[in-house]
């Protein structure tokens, strides 16, 4: 079973969501939340069963779908995306679990189950085009959430959301066709498996190009300044789940995306833009942070805060040396549970009072002692307090970046503190003073079912930021292997010199022969 | 004194007729029936139509078995011309055909089915294409098209409303004016070699090294004008949405498949001789042909308010993108466009054939059109099943992996690629993002609106109200057809790419 146990953590959410349509509606929630905890369970003995020292993919699959095209159907997963997947599905476990009394419940958990599937999927593939049918395939099920269980503007927020992504895939996919192309040009074969692109070493004009392609299709995904307009209003109309996914898993495709792909193929390309990219992620830290200090709704200042953290993640990728990149990734899982966390939590705001501008609270840590300790404790993990996740992702990206660049790191690192102001302002305005609405005064506090959601999140956030060991090695020693590959293809003198050479690691070109 | 002219039958190879003698032999049938008996039930009809075309389609493995064998076919004094081309576009057509004929079977009463005329006409039609795609005598391909049109034209016809009539005499007039050019282009290409086989007029081009020029754009741009007009490429495209909305949406998928791949064969012969030869200014032409006909009608598509009327200027664009496969003129970018047409085929007559299902005889107040969108708000609540089928048809449509449509495009995207076409092939992916937009509408009126109350009341029967068991298995097919069309794309396009290379396009 371990040898398929990819295909079965990808595809058991999408026959259980099948099967979902035979379940009565009063008995649709239990069964979401079971199908949930066993994939859960899965993604736990994958982990379990995953072998930490080695840093090229495990647990390959290799089935040939479309072989005269080259198109097969490649599974894998190394340190890069095993935590990733792993939290994908805890996040649809406890999205489940936490689910409010929404109407069409039935067909809510059904799309839930589906977007699980798309988004294993991404993860876990090493085939260009299977990578792009689970990108792609991942929007319908988000665009049904937004649009059918969002607020007023839920049309709007949720075609411009699928639009927006739709189109900067495209561009991804012309890239994708390119590469198939140069791949066969240079080898006589079709092939979109990634791990044979890692072989190739393509010259630095056609690196500055396609990195431009593949970099549209991520960075809208991401979303990186000037094209994270879609988010604020999928965020806003979004129904909490579907907040919750989108920050926790699904923006992660877009960095994890330039981790997979846009460095190890392109690493000339990624040196000649580092900078140009550095400044984006930081305009994109310092704006969106300023953004977020504008807002009065509580919902979007959390997600102006996550598109600012997503900058972090993006300056720690673009540091290109193993500390950057391993400090993004960690970073990822960081943003993920804490992100997903506040946005549970104004969820939970939101049930009790139908509305999630910040002047509607006040006093709330009276009223409600627990949520406000909770929401505390994510609000300092978010911030980058010590020995909270957060903070050794953020560190460690900084610490990356720090040896391409002082200053911009220097910018970088003010413009966290910056954006802590705004979330103690927004805790402050939320939580501290006086009760002053009537309303607020008998708010019931969090419930069993939030608590069943929320907790372990709590948990992870300090278990993590204390001993951040398990997770960081297995990423630690991937991300050393991709840091290898990248210096030995890199073209350049530049590139040679800003990519460091890891020494004592073998070269993951292992990994490359595994796909044969 | 004349000498007696000897030709033995063998040489004529009259094997070679035989797939295209089937349906007309079926179409004689049918009407010697209704002479014998009159007012039988529509079902006998379609019947025998179903048993002459798999007979029919039978005939055709039996050639492209003897092509694989042997190589190109000639026969009947040279005319005809058996090759891959010839044999794939016939498949595609019969293949449609048997699934479109069933759709006459349904749970509501249609003027057109209950004349046994509509079947015989039907088979003649399918007799006509036939030999449209199987020769390239240009003489031999104006009959086999004009067969099939004025078939066509009455099929449309006899859907018996008043907008049909309109859209059957628009598109008769439309067809006469094409008919016209096309024998003018012929004309001109026969008085430069003398010839009228393609690849004699292509050989002695070559040869006098396109010494007449000028008098060979005249001819070509007729051509080109004529089968513009055929395939609906802006700005010759007017007639297409009106032709569509006055005929049943059944028809109307139909006349968005056949009629096409049958054009498009036919183009594929005229200019890529052509297009192989230089002649920069049908390259420039054909470039902006494309690139206008994606787009605009992807625009147009955006602001419909029908639903056919934007699955007619969604199937403008698809063919705009098709076409591209023309300009093209790599052996990739011909199989990408059969291996397209396929997945088009089920995809777009299952889109349709959802249409034809929820057909109604009075519109109710909301309602302006047949198939407005309001029709289908809130579909998800009343009739999910049917709305999750219609949804998929939309994604595949707009080309969202891993359904039909997408293979199809990202095989032609890459033969632009291949090909040196870097900015058609982004012309192409962005097409698609626009596109995005008029199939998601769809989706938004039936996932995300609430239904509008009387169509709560009768708890979603509008939209199957007009479905029989053969209407579902259609649908059925078309639906796997969509879904697991990655598991058959391999086979299919090593079968595609063997026939159009052995046929040396």
């Amino acid at each position: 079973m371990l040898d398929h146990i990819l295909s079965i953590l990808i595809f058991f959410p999408a026959l259980a969501g099948v099967m979902g349509f035979m379940i009565n509606k009063e008995s649709m929630r239990a069964y979401g939340v079971s199908v949930g905890i066993i994939e859960f369970a899965l993604s736990l003995w994958l982990w379990f069963a995953f072998d930490s020292n080695v840093s090229g993919m495990q647990f390959m699959e290799h089935l040939p779908l479309i072989p005269s095209f080259g198109i097969n159907y490649i599974l894998g997963v190394d340190g890069i995306s095993l935590f990733i997947v792993i939290m994908a599905s805890l996040f649809t476990m406890l999205g489940i679990a936490s689910l409010t009394d929404t109407k069409n419940v039935k067909n809510m958990i059904i799309t839930l189950l589906f977007l699980q599937m798309t988004m294993v999927g991404v993860f876990t593939a090493l085939d260009g085009i299977v990578f792009y049918v689970f990108w792609e395939l991942s929007l319908v099920p988000m665009l049904y959430i937004i649009g059918a269980w969002g607020g007023p503007m839920r049309i709007y927020a949720s075609v411009k959301f699928f639009l927006y992504t739709f189109a900067g895939s495209l561009v991804m996919l012309v890239g994708m066709l390119f590469m198939a192309y140069f791949y066969y040009q240079a080898t006589g074969t079709w092939s979109f498996a990634i791990l044979d692109w890692y072989r190739l070493i393509l010259p630095e004009s056609f690196q500055l190009w396609l990195f431009a392609a593949f970099f549209v299709g991520f960075a809208i995904k991401v979303p990186m300044f000037p094209f994270h307009t879609w988010l604020p209003y999928a965020h806003g109309q979004a129904p909490t789940i579907g907040s919750v996914i989108l920050a926790a898993v699904l923006l992660k495709m877009g960095t994890y995306a330039f981790i997979r792909f846009s460095l190890p193929l392109f690493p000339d390309a990624s040196v000649y833009f580092m900078y140009p990219v550095a400044v984006i992620a930081i305009i994109m830290i310092i704006y969106t942070a300023m953004v977020a200090y504008a807002q009065k709704d509580v919902k979007q200042v959390v997600a102006y805060s996550s598109v600012s953290h997503m900058g972090v993640i993006i300056l720690g990728t673009f540091a290109l040396n193993v500390e950057g990149i391993s400090g993004s990734v960690f970073l990822m899982i960081g943003h993920g549970i804490v992100s997903g966390a506040l946005f549970l939590l104004v969820g939970v705001i939101y049930d009790r009072r139908h509305t999630k501008l910040m002047s509607e609270f006040g006093g709330l840590a009276h009223v409600m002692p627990k949520y406000a300790t909770i929401f505390g404790i994510m609000m300092m993990a978010s911030v980058g307090m010590p020995l909270m996740i957060n903070f050794v992702g953020e560190f460690l990206s900084l610490l990356g970046f720090y040896s391409q660049s002082h200053m911009l790191t220097l910018l970088a690192g003010v413009a966290i503190i910056v954006g802590a102001i705004y979330m103690l302002i927004a805790y402050k305005r939320m939580f501290f003073g006086e009760v002053t609405k009537e309303e607020n005064r008998n708010l019931p506090d969090v419930n069993k079912r939030e608590l069943i959601a929320l907790v372990p999140l709590v948990i992870i956030t300090i278990w993590l930021g204390v001993y951040p060991k398990p997770v960081l090695e297995p990423i630690n020693n991937s991300v050393e292997s991709v840091v290898q590959l990248m210096h030995n293809k890199a073209t350049t003198e530049d590139a040679k010199m800003r990519i460091p050479n890891v020494s004592g690691v073998v070269i993951s070109k292992t990994s490359a022969k595994e796909a044969h | 004194m004349l000498s007696p002219i000897n030709i033995s039958i063998e040489s004529l190879n009259l094997v070679t007729l035989a797939p295209m003698l089937i349906p007309f032999v079926g179409a004689l049938m049918i009407l010697v029936i209704d002479l014998l008996k009159g007012n039988l039930d529509k079902s006998l009809y379609v019947v025998i139509s179903i048993l002459f075309l798999v007979l029919d389609f039978g005939a055709l493995l039996d050639s492209a078995g003897m092509f694989s064998a042997n190589g190109i076919i000639l026969g009947v004094f040279n005319v005809m011309l058996i090759d891959g081309l010839a044999i794939l576009a016939q498949f595609i057509i019969v293949a449609t055909s048997i699934l479109f004929i069933p759709l006459a079977l349904t749970n509501k009463r249609f003027h057109e089915f209950s004349h046994p005329e509509f079947f015989a006409l039907f088979l003649f039609m399918i007799g006509g294409f036939q030999f449209m795609v199987a020769s390239d005598n240009l003489i031999l391909i104006f009959v086999g098209l004009e067969t099939a049109s004025l078939a066509l034209y009455t099929l449309i016809a006899m859907h018996n409303r008043d907008k049909s009539f309109e859209a059957a005499i628009k598109y008769f007039t439309m067809g006469a004016l094409a008919a016209g050019f096309y024998s003018f282009g012929s004309m001109v290409l026969y008085a430069l070699t003398g010839s009228v086989e393609i690849n004699q007029i292509a050989t002695i081009l070559a040869n006098n090294g396109y010494a007449d020029i000028g008098f060979v754009l005249v001819g070509v741009v007729f051509l080109l004008a004529s089968f513009a007009f055929k395939l609906s490429v802006v700005p010759f495209h007017t007639w297409t949405p009106d032709v569509y909305e006055g005929s049943s949406a059944a028809m109307a998928g139909y006349m968005s498949i056949v009629p096409k791949i049958a054009a498009f064969v036919v183009a594929m012969r005229l200019f890529e001789f052509l297009i192989h030869s230089h002649v920069v200014w049908l390259e420039v032409v054909l470039y902006a042909f494309v690139v206008i006909t994606m787009t605009a009608a992807n625009m147009w598509a955006l602001v419909q308010t029908d639903v056919k009327r934007m699955l007619a200027y969604s199937s403008i664009s698809h063919a705009g993108f098709v076409m591209a496969a023309i300009l093209i003129g790599t052996t990739q970018a011909n199989s990408a466009l059969f291996l397209y047409w396929i997945l088009f085929s089920f995809t777009n007559l299952g889109a349709f054939s959802m249409l034809w299902i929820s057909r109604q005889k009075e519109l109710p107040g909301y309602q302006k059109t047949d198939h407005s969108f309001e029709k289908f708000s809130g579909m998800i609540q009343t009739s999910p099943m049917a709305a999750i089928v219609m949804a998929i048809f939309m994604l595949s449509l707009a080309g969202i992996p891993p359904f039909a449509l997408f293979w199809g495009k990202i095989y032609m995207i890459s033969a632009a690629v291949t090909g040196g076409y870097t900015i058609l092939a982004l012309v192409m992916a962005l097409n698609s993002a626009i596109a995005g937009y008029y199939y998601i509408k769809l989706i938004v009126y039936m996932f995300m609106k609430d239904p509008i109350a009387s169509n709560v009341d009768n708890s979603g029967h509008l939209y199957v109200a007009n479905a029989t068991t053969a209407l579902k298995t259609i649908i059925g097919f078309a639906i796997l057809g969509t879904i697991f069309a990655f598991l058959a794309v391999d086979p299919l396009l090593e079968f595609v790419t063997t026939f159009v290379y052995n046929s040396g396009y």
